[in-house]
């Protein structure tokens, strides 16, 4: 066995590896802030156009900087311009999204998590089948389901409302909340509900006292994740309801296509910040939920 | 020319010193254990001599090349890992040759160190799987393999045994011992296995926050502990420490332990500063297997003391007794039967003996 | 009564969940599907009528058109986000100072509806005023950026807009996947000689086949279902130029009248999902009976 490299080649390497890490890292972080560009460039133009008014949008580029913060639009984007009929603005059409988000995302969290707890501490043969059967429901595209909803809704008297919206993203939304719940409740193990049912609990108290406690992060994750998806939905808003009781995002695509006399497009724009703002708002302070979201539920399939 | 050598080696993660001033060295065909409980510096020593890790102070040289700031590539080492890190993509032929191909080996030079390790470790009707195929010896062996292909002038094992079952780490055990007799390899080899560090080391460093305890042979460590780390760490179950002060006296020197009502005699001790001893605050240390039940040699020291548990271990019984208060563990053979809540007569094997100053813990 | 009631709670309890998707998913797909063989126009009519909406279906120019968009989308919308969220994850892989503030920039995105994402794009590729004019006032004269309101170009502003919004999603997955490789690996191969790329190429890279199998699966469902973005962005215009399945079911069943073509449209989009999802659960089931 001989020593393969001499002294003097050890002196080379060290030297050539110091320049070229310098190099490698300047690099880097120059294509990691032009993708940030990329990405938060869009973000940027919404907030600044935003902000300007009409003629400055006009003479001026997507970058240029607002001479001063008009928040004119923002006004009327919210609370309209207050000549009556046929003025729309957002205010309203917000209060039927959080209307609609709320109960549907309690109600559809709450069954995916009862599920997911009979499915993984209270195993009977062929529960893998009712999951997979569950499961399912994440990935039909929903074109397929639109025109029997629209009938059912009818049939039941409740299509172009709030509480029908409420029904459709409640039983959409069971098969992901379950599929967090019951990805969640099967890594926590089986001894917690053995002990407490050698203590002599039963089905719901083991629940409430042992599981439910310990179901935090789950719960917040599937909290976020139902609140973004039903808060963004657009199909169904616009599929199974119009006018006065649309949700917000539907609201935002018939403001900004329609052209009543000069297009706005710093109004376009104030409407499009006041529907994203909630959900990234949750992601800006909740992200780290939101990401766990995404990464496990696809993940683990 | 020494293989290995570490000068004066400090390592510093963030605020905490995790290296105090290491100094090592290896002759080639030694096989260095480095021993230690989880945090010691082992597992970092290890991968500074890989060059994984950056150095704070000191310097590393191998065969008296200073490689401290050479790419591990270049340094002439190989590494086996503790999850053997085999590449799951490749099969086991891709994986062994790996590092030749990286380095522009010729072919032929590759082929026939393929054939050559792959017979040797008889992996050789393994070339085609995958390392999710293997089974975790074969894992093991295609690591090692992996690394004897390069014909490094150090091999570094990290903690190779850690994931096997008992019965294969004392199989692998074996099979690595074996290895190193007939390569006569130069063996950096990481454990805290202080059973794994006895059996394969030439050396042993025991490491206990970032400073080298004893640096010996293994017997000189199993009976010359320098400190009460290392005499507690080594030997199994470990070293009684029995809390006591000497006396001298202008003919003799005895030991007594805290609350005891005899002496026992040690005048043929060989300390290694013979100043104040008198009064002094020690700790005796003598191994269970140096305490017997009947008279084995001239100068053993007879006691009775009260047998008051016993611990069955299939072919030897560890018994505990009371010396003054302080538990005093004895290793039998199984099939001598001592009554528990009596007094037995028990004879120490003074030659065995340790002593260590209570304040500094350090061998006297 | 009460011990029946005891024993058979749990399946009590899962009775909402399984009943309500029985219904709501596999009955109504199950009507789609018959209706679908049926000759139904602006009302449900249920007597048979054979294949014929798949024919008038596969004969329409417009479903055409739909198909080859949503091929000619998904082909560019899967390659530019695999490639991107590979590169992202890898670069931000580097022990990068801000790597917190980047991953946010990266993924806000996802947190938008399409519609918002539509609107601002639809701003920004505005042919007078979006980067045409950017472009121009900085000083390129006769530069043109009208994709927007071009016949052949439009197709790919969805692409621009739909990878904006998921590339940093597929990032996510393969970040995830490349942490969860123990670092001893990395090791090993330091010492084997690899350089950086060759780590990432031959070693890391060819270990996130999952990921992979993961983010396509998923960018094919989020492709094939798209519709809030093309309503937002171009309407699916100019012209029919950018139609896509989902666009032409909602009209067909909503502002022409033929709900038997569009629930064969929903059907045909349904088993283009199925075709990929059903390989995608059976292997990953597999793999998890199999540990």
């Amino acid at each position: 066995m001989q020593a393969k490299t001499s002294s003097s080649n050890y002196k080379q390497l060290e030297q050539k590896s110091k320049y070229t890490n310098i190099f490698l890292r300047w690099f880097l972080y120059f294509v990691l802030i032009l993708f940030a560009s990329y990405f938060i460039f869009p973000l940027y133009v919404m907030v600044v156009t935003s902000l300007k008014t009409m003629e400055e949008i006009r003479q001026g580029t997507l970058l240029t900087w607002p001479s001063g913060l008009n928040f004119d639009a923002w006004a009327v984007a919210w609370g309209g311009r207050g000549y009556g009929a046929g003025d729309t603005f957002l205010k309203p059409y917000f209060w039927n999204s959080l209307k609609m988000v709320i109960p549907a995302v309690f109600f559809s969290t709450f069954i995916g998590a009862m599920t997911g707890y009979v499915l993984t501490k209270w195993r009977f043969k062929g529960d893998s089948w009712v999951f997979l059967f569950l499961l399912f429901g994440c990935f039909i595209p929903f074109q397929a389901i639109l025109l029997p909803m629209a009938r059912t809704l009818g049939a039941l008297g409740i299509s172009n409302s709030i509480i029908g919206l409420v029904l459709v993203h409640t039983v959409y939304g069971i098969p992901f909340t379950t599929l967090f719940f019951r990805n969640y409740y099967v890594s926590i193990p089986t001894e917690l509900v053995k002990a407490a049912r050698i203590d002599g609990a039963g089905f719901f108290k083991i629940f409430f006292k042992i599981l439910l406690p310990i179901s935090a992060p789950i719960i917040v994750v599937t909290v976020i994740w139902q609140f973004t998806q039903i808060w963004n939905d657009f199909l169904f808003g616009s599929t199974f309801s119009f006018g006065k009781a649309a949700p917000i995002q539907v609201a935002l695509n018939n403001m900004v296509l329609s052209s009543t006399s000069v297009k706005e497009y710093n109004v376009d724009m104030a409407s499009a910040i006041i529907a994203g703002i909630p959900t990234l708002i949750v992601y800006v302070l909740a992200g780290k939920y939101f990401i766990r979201g995404l990464t496990s539920g696809a993940v683990k399939g | 020319m020494k293989t290995l050598k570490i000068e004066e080696l400090s390592k510093n993660f963030g605020t905490t010193e995790v290296l105090k001033k290491i100094n090592l060295e290896i002759d080639e065909g030694n096989f260095l254990v480095l021993l230690g409980p989880s945090g010691c510096g082992k597992s970092t020593l290890l991968n500074i001599i890989a060059g994984l890790e950056t150095i704070n102070e000191g310097n590393v040289y191998i065969d008296d090349y200073n490689v401290s700031k050479v790419e591990p590539k270049d340094r002439n080492i190989a590494m086996v890992f503790q999850s053997y890190a085999l590449y799951p993509s490749m099969n086991v032929k891709e994986n062994m040759v790996f590092g030749l191909k990286q380095a522009k080996t010729s072919k032929e030079k590759i082929e026939e160190q393929l054939t050559k390790v792959s017979s040797f470790l008889q992996v050789d009707e393994l070339l085609n799987r995958k390392p999710s195929q293997l089974s975790g010896g074969q894992r093991q062996r295609v690591a090692i393999g992996r690394a004897l292909v390069r014909e490094p002038r150090i091999f570094l094992f990290d903690e190779p045994l850690s994931n096997l079952d008992a019965k294969l780490r004392v199989e692998m055990r074996r099979e690595i011992k074996k290895l190193h007799q007939k390569l006569k390899t130069t063996v950096v080899y990481v454990t805290h296995d202080q059973t794994e560090a006895m059996s394969l080391g030439t050396k042993i460093a025991i490491m206990n926050h970032g400073v080298i305890q004893q640096n010996e042979s293994p017997e000189i460590i199993y009976n010359k502990p320098s400190n009460t780390f290392v005499a507690d760490f080594i030997g199994s179950p470990s070293m009684n420490l029995i809390k006591g002060k000497l006396n001298e006296s202008s003919d003799k020197i005895s030991f007594t332990a805290e609350g005891a009502n005899f002496d026992i005699p040690i005048n043929s001790y060989d300390f290694n500063n013979t100043s104040e001893l008198n009064n002094k605050e020690v700790y005796f240390g003598i191994r269970p297997e140096h305490i017997y039940f009947k008279k084995s040699n001239e100068g053993d020291f007879e006691v009775n003391l009260r047998a008051d548990l016993s611990e069955y271990i299939g072919h030897e019984q560890i018994m505990t007794f009371d010396l003054a208060n302080q538990e005093l563990l004895a290793k039998f053979p199984s099939t001598i039967k001592i009554e528990l809540n009596k007094e037995t007569k028990l004879y120490f094997d003074l030659t065995q003996v340790s002593l260590f100053d209570s304040i500094t813990q350090e061998r006297l | 009564m009460f011990k029946w009631l005891e024993k058979n709670l749990p399946k009590i309890v899962l009775a909402p969940a399984v009943g309500l998707i029985s219904w709501f998913v596999y009955g109504f797909v199950l009507w789609t599907l018959y209706i679908s063989f049926t000759n139904s126009k602006i009302l449900p009519k249920y007597e048979l009528w054979g294949v014929g909406q798949y024919v008038k279906l596969w004969a329409s120019r417009k479903w055409l058109i739909s198909v080859d968009n949503l091929l000619v989308f998904t082909a560019l919308f899967l390659i530019f986000c695999i490639v991107i969220g590979i590169i992202l994850a890898i670069f931000l892989d580097q022990k990068i100072r801000a790597e917190g503030v980047l991953r946010t920039i990266y993924l806000y995105p996802m947190a938008l509806s399409f519609i918002v994402t539509g609107t601002a794009w639809k701003w920004i590729l505005n042919p007078t005023l979006g980067i045409q004019k950017m472009f121009i006032d900085w000083g390129f004269e006769n530069f043109t950026f009208n994709w927007l309101v071009d016949r052949e170009m439009a197709i790919y502003t969805i692409v621009i807009a739909g990878v904006w919004q998921s590339a940093g999603f597929v990032m996510a997955l393969f970040l995830a996947g490349l942490r969860s490789v123990e670092d001893e690996i990395v090791k090993a191969a330091k010492i084997d000689g690899a350089g950086l790329f060759t780590v990432y190429w031959k070693i890391l890279i060819p270990m996130m086949r999952p990921v992979f199998f993961t983010s396509f699966v998923i960018l094919v469902h989020i492709s094939i279902k798209s519709y809030d973005l093309i309503v937002a962005l171009t309407q699916g215009g100019p012209g029919i130029s950018t139609t896509m399945p989902a666009l032409f079911m909602t009209q067909a069943a909503f502002h022409k009248s033929q709900v038997g073509l569009s629930a064969a449209s929903a059907m045909m989009m349904f088993m283009a999902v199925a075709a990929v999802i059903i390989p995608y659960l059976y292997s990953e089931l597999r793999r998890e009976n199999a540990s």
